[in-house]
């Protein structure tokens, strides 16, 4: 049932519209991730919603290794956003183990698992 | 100061059953095995539990179904799932009921078939829908990136990891009843296959059938059993998140708090304890919880467990079974911290049996690093 005030509906119609959102709390002005109906820093329930900078840097990263005929070695992450929110990731674009921590990367929706998703590659240059 | 629980309960029997492979039985024979085990060692009929306190892996309603093959009525009843740490944790629950009088005997019982089932983790719990598009494996994706943060912060090396598995194996290898006691060399840990990097297959624990059981009565009674008790001295738990992508510093667990309070409870240091017991679920866990605990600073895990410091004749005995590592990991191993606690004390340990131990560490570990709780036990010269 669409909800226009449900934290995750909000988060995925804008994934949808290759758009990504963070919450933020109007009480402290802090963000988080995962979206909720509270803040998790003040517990305040007044949550607005700010579009990502989109830049980021790797907080740490494994690689999860699979046979090729599975589909081969890919990289799993958690990436920790400007705003200071973290969330699981991976980075596109290199070999998974060349995905280091501190590597600045840059946000983008791409698909996993055949849905909407927020990727990330690495800041060019 | 100490805590008002201090030394109120013991633990009057251990058992288990179904190490290694337990083929045709289910979860719950081999939970049951494992009760009969222990109400046996502590001279009791599983009649006289009227206290439970299980889960298990595979049920939403684990502790109802347990109670129901075990053919009994308990009156009081902790079911909470905090995943591999909640035996430890039940070890409150239980002093509390027993001295409130809630209950008079408290069976803590686990069991598994997983490796005979499946040859992988079973689990009922879903992936966190944030987490689970991109497809980490549970549990060691989470793990390894721990790893990876210590050594990034820290420069713990990969040879640091290999030595807490090759020390666990050392151990094993004169536990009869440990799964894997065949030889392991640093060089055999950093060669096998890699799973999870930084965490090849022998950074991470066994896969195997088996469960375990502990019984304890109130200390008022404790004397009138077959076995000497095994007291309670301080037990104190923490979590921090469930999720590993919302653990706020990947090098720090909440085993620092746990830790803390449960050797606040019992009036006792790191300095005090002669046989550590930690859940050893990745190479990573054993380096992390001393620290943690206070056994070294934090930062500095990776050198305090190099080169046999840990193993049989090391500077601390930790993991005297062989642990998680080596010795048994049916899905959750926090009961056997327990058990091989409450066994050093009692001194039929089944492999190397340290001399005069008086106060151990039992140390549970849940979900991704998220619950930590940790147990001091002690014998009848320490209340
Ligand atoms: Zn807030």
């Amino acid at each position: 049932m669409p909800n226009a005030t449900a934290p995750d509906q909000i988060f995925q119609r804008a994934l949808a519209n290759s758009e990504i959102l963070l919450p933020k709390c109007d009480d402290c002005g802090a963000f988080h991730f995962f979206p909720r109906v509270l803040c998790p820093h003040c517990h305040g329930a007044a949550i607005s919603w700010e579009r990502a900078s989109g830049n980021g840097r790797v907080h740490t990263t494994t690689v999860v290794r699979q046979k090729p005929e599975r589909g081969g070695d890919y990289n799993v992450c958690v990436i920790e956003l400007d705003e200071g929110v973290r969330m699981m990731s991976r980075v596109e674009g290199i070999a998974p183990a060349d995905v280091v921590i501190d590597m600045p990367v840059t946000a983008f929706v791409g698909e996993a698992e055949g849905a909407p998703a927020v990727l990330f590659k690495p800041v060019e240059g | 100061m100490t805590s008002e629980l201090r030394g109120k309960s013991a633990i009057v029997g251990t058992g288990h059953a179904g190490f290694g492979e337990a083929h045709g039985l289910t979860a719950y024979d081999v939970m049951a095995q494992s009760a009969l085990a222990a109400l046996g060692d502590a001279g009791l009929k599983m009649s006289d539990v009227d206290g439970l306190f299980c889960t298990m892996m595979e049920d939403s309603m684990p502790a109802l179904m347990a109670a129901e093959y075990l053919g009994i009525q308990p009156r009081f009843m902790d079911g909470t799932m905090t995943g591999g740490s909640s035996f430890v944790n039940y070890l409150t629950s239980a002093t509390m009921a027993l001295e409130a009088g809630l209950c008079d005997v408290a069976l803590i019982v686990y069991g598994s078939n997983q490796r005979t089932a499946s040859g992988k983790l079973v689990t009922a719990s879903r992936p966190p829908a944030y987490e689970a598009p991109y497809n980490p494996r549970y549990p060691i994706s989470a793990y390894a990136m721990a790893a990876a943060r210590h050594m990034h912060e820290y420069g713990t090396t990969r040879e640091q990891l290999a030595d807490v598995a090759v020390s666990a194996r050392a151990w094993a290898q004169h536990n009869p009843e440990a799964f894997q006691r065949g030889p392991l060399t640093r060089e055999d840990v950093l060669g096998a296959r890699m799973v999870g990097d930084p965490l090849t297959v022998r950074d991470c624990c066994l896969v195997t059938d088996g469960g375990g059981a502990v019984v304890m009565v109130r200390a008022d009674r404790a004397r009138d059993f077959p076995k000497p008790p095994v007291y309670v001295l301080g037990s104190a738990a923490e979590s921090s998140h469930r999720q590993i992508s919302q653990m706020k510093d990947f090098t720090v667990t909440a085993a620092r708090e746990s830790g803390k309070r449960a050797f606040a409870a019992a009036g006792l240091s790191p300095e005090d304890i002669q046989a550590v017991e930690l859940y050893d679920a990745f190479t990573i866990n054993t380096i992390l919880f001393l620290e943690d605990l206070g056994f070294c600073a934090k930062g500095e895990g990776g050198a305090f467990v190099e080169g046999g410091r840990i193993a049989p004749g090391g500077v601390l005995p930790v993991n005297t079974n062989g642990g998680g590592l080596s010795c048994v990991h049916p899905g959750m191993y926090g009961i056997f911290t327990i058990i091989e606690a409450t066994r050093q004390i009692r001194g039929d340990a089944p492999g190397i049996q340290l001399n005069n131990v008086d106060l151990a560490l039992a140390h549970g570990n849940g979900g991704v690093l998220s619950s930590q709780v940790t147990a001091i036990l002690g014998s009848q010269a320490t209340l």
